[in-house]
């Protein structure tokens, strides 16, 4: 397979959430911005957090089905990775001068604008769940995300039929919309 | 509208969005949408919302993926990992559950859930206690008149020993439990100490230390409780806490306090799964008495890859042990709590290579009878 196809491939499966193709990714890069972010003010754990949020903006970007190869993966991780810690720095307020160990690196700015307002509707919902406590996020989840049958729900749940299963869900999801919602509205929306 | 109609229209509406109607009763649906536009904005809005529990749940996963290939790689050292050895490893694998952000609280506690309600689909009905004979100890069964002064004795002496103005302590149940952190973070089953007041631990010296429950987990059976007692010193543990699943046949070791005395025990790990097919327990062949329950279950390098818990009264020898990478997921349960957010453990033991009394000797300090009133 040439490089090119080959970096097609992977960036499919991440799409789909792939293990294979994620480790492969994580493998042939982690390295270059783990020594980029030690070389510049950082730990072993913020490399860590810096390039999974890295690979979080690159799996947005793969599952948008918009991303057109005019670089390889690497460097578009190398560039993501360096641009959120240079933002990280400047809010700690250990920013001092650029960056060094800069190789080449293209622009991603909107996307990491894009994934920003993404991440914080996710913590709202996040926020939303934690906040409804338990039974409804089990409930929910295993609904909404696990897809189960509301008959396998009343079950594993031990409620006596489904129909019970059913209201409790609903007040469940009458509370989580509320919750969210709320966040929605009072949350950084400022548009 | 009332309750069970709103009910219905939700439950019409997610039918509709996932297209589960047959064509009539779309057709149907779809003339309603029309004419009611109370209707119409419930759909839009549900959509919406539907789609965000959706993007959000892939979101989920896809940072679990991530945690869980990073583990892996490290582990394989198939990622440099040259500033992460020993104990500086174990702190950074810990650490990957702690951001800087308030974003990572959120997600640590959302990786939680999905991991909590997992646990719950895979885990079978709690085992009736009936077929299931859980391994504490009653202290009261045996406890007669002239033991029972020789206790209040006991516990007044040491009431004047320790300067402690706590009520007259009477053991009522007893187990085992061992320490997962250097500060006194420790392991036990939560049927030692559901139902008690007061909680005290010794060790095999005998110091005696006041603990209190932080978590409690009575489906799984796992109490992670904390020592509270000036005179309790910060440890540091010999022993790591394994992640992942151990193999059949594997060689084990339990310490534990079915008498006042520690006592010894081996065996070995006879089932992947625990009762009924409880994949978050094993079945381990091992002497257990009462009172052994809580205890650790170590391999031969020292590593704990196990809680004793159970024994199933109708089949001789079959014992029951939760396995060790449940106490990763309580902890993680725990950490939401910010008290407890940076509660450190680790799955590395220094104890390779030593042979069995030697191994023993370095792990017994570390594991304490658990008493509870």
């Amino acid at each position: 397979m040439n490089p090119e196809n080959n970096e097609k491939a992977l960036l499919q499966g991440l799409a789909r959430n792939d293990r294979r193709s994620v480790e492969s990714i994580y493998k042939d890069n982690y390295s270059m911005v783990q020594s980029l972010i030690i070389n510049n003010n950082g730990s072993a754990d913020d490399a860590k957090d810096i390039f999974q949020e890295a690979m979080i903006v690159l799996y947005e970007k793969a599952r948008s089905g918009v991303f057109e190869l005019n670089c390889q993966i690497k460097t578009y991780l190398y560039s993501v990775s360096r641009r959120l810690w240079l933002k990280k720095l400047q809010q700690s307020g250990r920013y001092s001068g650029e960056v060094t160990n800069a190789e080449g690196f293209v622009q991603v700015e909107d996307d990491i604008e894009e994934h920003e307002k993404r991440d914080l509707e996710f913590e709202m919902m996040a926020k939303a769940i934690i906040r409804l406590g338990e039974p409804c996020k089990s409930l929910l989840h295993a609904f909404y995300m696990e897809k189960k049958n509301m008959q396998e729900i009343a079950t594993s749940f031990g409620y006596t039929n489904a129909e019970n299963a059913k209201t409790q869900k609903y007040k469940c999801l009458v509370r989580l919309k509320k919750l969210f919602f709320s966040h929605y509205k009072n949350g950084t929306r400022d548009e | 509208m009332n309750e069970p109609n709103d009910i219905m229209m939700l439950e019409a509406i997610e039918r509709y969005i996932r297209g589960e109607m047959n064509p009539d009763e779309r057709l149907h649906f779809e003339n309603l949408r029309k004419t009611n536009s109370e209707i119409d904005q419930l759909v839009v809005e549900h959509t919406l919302f539907l789609q965000q529990m959706n993007r959000f749940s892939e979101w989920d996963k896809f940072k679990t993926t991530l945690h869980n290939v990073h583990t892996d790689l490290t582990e394989q050292g198939k990622i440099n990992s040259d500033k992460l050895k020993g104990k500086a490893k174990v702190i950074y694998l810990w650490n990957k559950y702690k951001r800087v952000t308030a974003i990572a609280a959120s997600i640590a506690g959302i990786t939680a859930i999905t991991i909590s309600a997992l646990v719950w689909s895979v885990s079978p009905k709690q085992p009736s206690t009936a077929e299931v004979e859980k391994l504490k100890r009653e202290f009261t069964r045996q406890v007669s008149k002239t033991h029972k002064i020789e206790q209040d004795l006991q516990t007044l002496k040491e009431n004047v020993n320790n300067k402690t103005e706590a009520p007259a302590f009477e053991a009522k149940v007893g187990g085992t439990g061992f320490l997962i952190d250097a500060k006194g973070l420790m392991i036990t089953n939560a049927h030692i100490v559901k139902n008690s007041k007061n909680i005290k631990v010794s060790n095999i010296k005998g110091e005696q230390f006041n603990a209190y429950v932080v978590r409690l987990d009575v489906n799984r059976d796992v109490a992670i409780i904390k020592i509270d007692d000036s005179r309790f010193k910060p440890l540091t543990l010999p022993y790591g806490i394994r992640k992942t699943n151990s193999d059949i046949a594997e060689p084990i070791f339990t310490l534990g306090f079915p008498r006042d005395e520690i006592v010894y025990g081996e065996g070995y790990l006879s089932a992947k799964t625990g009762y009924m097919g409880d994949t978050l327990s094993c079945q381990i062949t091992i002497p257990a008495n009462p009172g052994n329950s809580g205890g650790p279950i170590f391999n031969h390098n020292g590593e704990v890859i196990g809680i004793l818990s159970a024994k199933e009264t109708q089949a001789e020898g079959a014992v029951f042990a939760i396995q060790s990478k449940y106490i990763y997921k309580a902890l993680e349960e725990l950490k939401e709590n910010s008290l407890y957010k940076n509660v450190k453990v680790s799955s590395k033991s220094n104890l390779e290579g030593l042979d069995k009394v030697q191994l023993v000797k370095k792990i017994q300090d570390y594991v304490f009878m658990v008493k509870g009133d």
